[in-house]
């Protein structure tokens, strides 16, 4: 510190804290609101402190699904983002390792080309292409399938940009070493590289995971039935309802398992995350 | 750059490229080609036969009212999420860069809204703000404020724009305060020394010094609010009241959707993907600077 005013700090500590309540106060309100009864929510009159309904609404929430819809249970959704999420993230790895891997050890023709082809897809959000990629994939027979969730997506460059630029951090000494210890390249790649990309693999997977089980626009186009939806998704259409009363109190408690994972990944996995964050902006 | 000791193998190198490409290939660039090709068709409407009709879909989408109103909101809507996002993250960003003693613990109370799904984002502020059940619509009305972002355009754009900020608060923040803490103390301890004090220290030492920081953020934000903005939107207006939020990337999805207008979504899926590789270029041009630095 320059200097040291006791009254510095406390202006800093309650801006912070201010910010900290601003940022918590919607979610702790999703909270409050998933712990009261249909009706206490509904008056518009809703206490700021948790009621008693805690366990029914999360149990029905999970187990049984609203009684206005015919939708699913949340606790099937759970399950369909875990596995597009995590689909997404390591399909993103498997592909993007092995790309980059090529690119920065090998010398073939057209290596140029391959890497611009694949770096052009950093430009282009699945959201600007929407219809056509949903055609391709409807022609596919993907529609409602896991495959159909997970393919399109993984389909950037983030992935072997970052890779690449990791790979390029690793000192040639080491492929000269392994190469006269008679390594090829499966060896090099599997005994020497792949251990030393552990950190990077799993601050790739952190975001990837937390992108892939954000995603709204592409599940919401590309299910049809509703055993195939994702959590995020599926709150919404608790939401629009042909009844007036949407049975708000579940469609927080929805909100709230639907936060709870990635925030929880981004919580007790915070340095893996920076770390993934701050290196694929790069 | 370039690695000097590789391996020489012919065909090693294509298959470890292949999942790549293929994947790249068939839900990239196909559908990318296939959006540019129907801009210039028109299709019947159970999309049994079409025809090329040239420029004729772009001239009737630049004769749109409406899209020259989703290219204002979009404008609106960027710049005034970008605008608050990036001042509030500063703010809170440069009283986490005080030596204070929880610092970290601050740090991972203000970083983790990043996880929560912009949608997800989007139903709590609707839930917060609901005319009729929200708990702080209740203070507005008591305060005889006739708040209703259902039907008022306003009030809409005020709550998809809060939404989107306190989605984006944390990101913005995080980058901040590395940004914040690569300064080095010895150029803010000669300003104490000269005796500037803490404000102006921070105008014109501290935010001169932040500036590559400050137009990388500028730049994702905007590309932010393009595109994972979609959920937010979604969920709190669907676009209305009256188009009144409805953004670029919102008209491709309801004008291909509900409309059923292929040619004309495949159109300005085509301006926008020359809008996203303008500011990708900006993006790149700026990265070379830093590099320099």
């Amino acid at each position: 510190m320059v200097e040291h005013r006791p009254w510095n700090d406390v202006i800093a500590y309650s801006i912070l804290t201010f910010g900290i309540f601003i940022v918590a106060f919607p979610v702790y309100l999703a909270l409050v609101a998933s712990t009261h009864d249909a009706a206490t929510v509904i008056s518009g009159n809703m206490p700021l402190l948790p009621g008693g309904h805690i366990l029914e609404n999360y149990y029905r929430a999970i187990f049984v699904g609203g009684s206005r819809t015919s939708r699913e249970p949340v606790g099937h959704l759970l399950l369909n983002s875990f596995i597009s999420a995590t689909g997404i993230a390591v399909g993103k790895i498997f592909i993007s390792i092995l790309s980059a891997y090529a690119v920065v050890y090998f010398r073939f023709p057209f290596r140029k080309t391959a890497f611009w082809i694949i770096f052009v897809t950093l430009m282009l959000p699945v959201e600007v292409r929407i219809y056509p990629t949903y055609k391709v994939v409807s022609d596919l027979h993907m529609l409602d399938t896991y495959a159909g969730l997970i393919l399109p997506l993984i389909a950037s460059a983030t992935g072997t940009l970052l890779f690449r630029q990791f790979f390029m951090t690793v000192p040639d000494e080491l492929l000269e070493a392994s190469r006269i210890d008679g390594a090829g390249p499966f060896r090099f790649f599997w005994d020497t590289l792949l251990p030393l990309s552990v950190t990077t693999i799993a601050a790739l997977f952190v975001i990837q995971f937390i992108y892939g089980w954000n995603q709204y626009l592409w599940p919401l186009l590309i299910t049809t039935q509703d055993s195939m939806q994702t959590i995020v998704t599926g709150i919404k259409k608790m939401l629009t309802t042909t009844d007036e009363l949407a049975e708000w109190q579940l469609a927080m408690a929805t909100a709230v398992l639907a936060m709870l994972p990635p925030v929880a990944v981004v919580v007790f996995m915070q340095r893996l995350f920076v770390r993934g964050l701050v290196e694929t902006e790069k | 750059m370039e690695k000097s000791a590789v391996f020489n193998s012919k065909l090693l190198p294509y298959l470890l490229l292949v999942p790549q490409l293929i994947i790249t290939f068939v839900f990239f660039y196909w559908p990318a080609i296939q959006a540019f090709w129907q801009s210039f068709l028109r299709e019947d409407a159970f999309g049994l036969s079409s025809q090329f009709i040239g420029f004729e879909n772009y001239q009737a989408l630049f004769a749109q009212p409406e899209y020259y109103k989703a290219m204002l909101t979009t404008l609106v809507f960027s710049t005034l999420v970008a605008l608050l996002s990036l001042s509030i993250a500063l703010l809170f960003a440069a009283q986490a860069d005080k030596n204070l003693k929880a610092s970290d613990v601050y740090k991972t109370l203000m970083i983790w809204p990043y996880a929560v799904a912009p949608a997800v984002a989007g139903v709590l502020w609707f839930f917060l703000f609901h005319p009729s059940l929200g708990s702080l619509a209740r203070p507005l009305r008591w305060m005889g404020f006739n708040w209703n972002p259902l039907l008022n355009a306003n009030h809409a754009m005020i709550l998809v724009v809060m939404a989107a900020v306190w989605k984006q608060i944390s990101y913005n923040f995080l980058f901040f305060l590395a940004g914040l803490q690569s300064i080095p103390k010895s150029v803010i301890e000669a300003g104490a020394i000269d005796g500037a004090g803490p404000m102006r220290r921070f105008w014109t030492i501290v935010f001169p010094l932040l500036s590559p920081t400050t137009f990388f953020l500028l730049v994702v934000n905007v590309v932010y609010v393009f595109f994972d903005t979609f959920g937010i939107i979604d969920a709190v207006t669907g676009g209305g009241p009256a188009g009144a939020t409805t953004t670029l990337v919102y008209k491709v999805y309801a004008d291909g959707r509900l409309g059923g207008d292929l040619g004309s979504s495949a159109a300005q899926s085509v301006v926008l993907m020359a809008i996203v590789i303008a500011l990708t270029a900006v993006q790149f041009r700026y990265v070379e600077r830093k590099v320099q630095y």
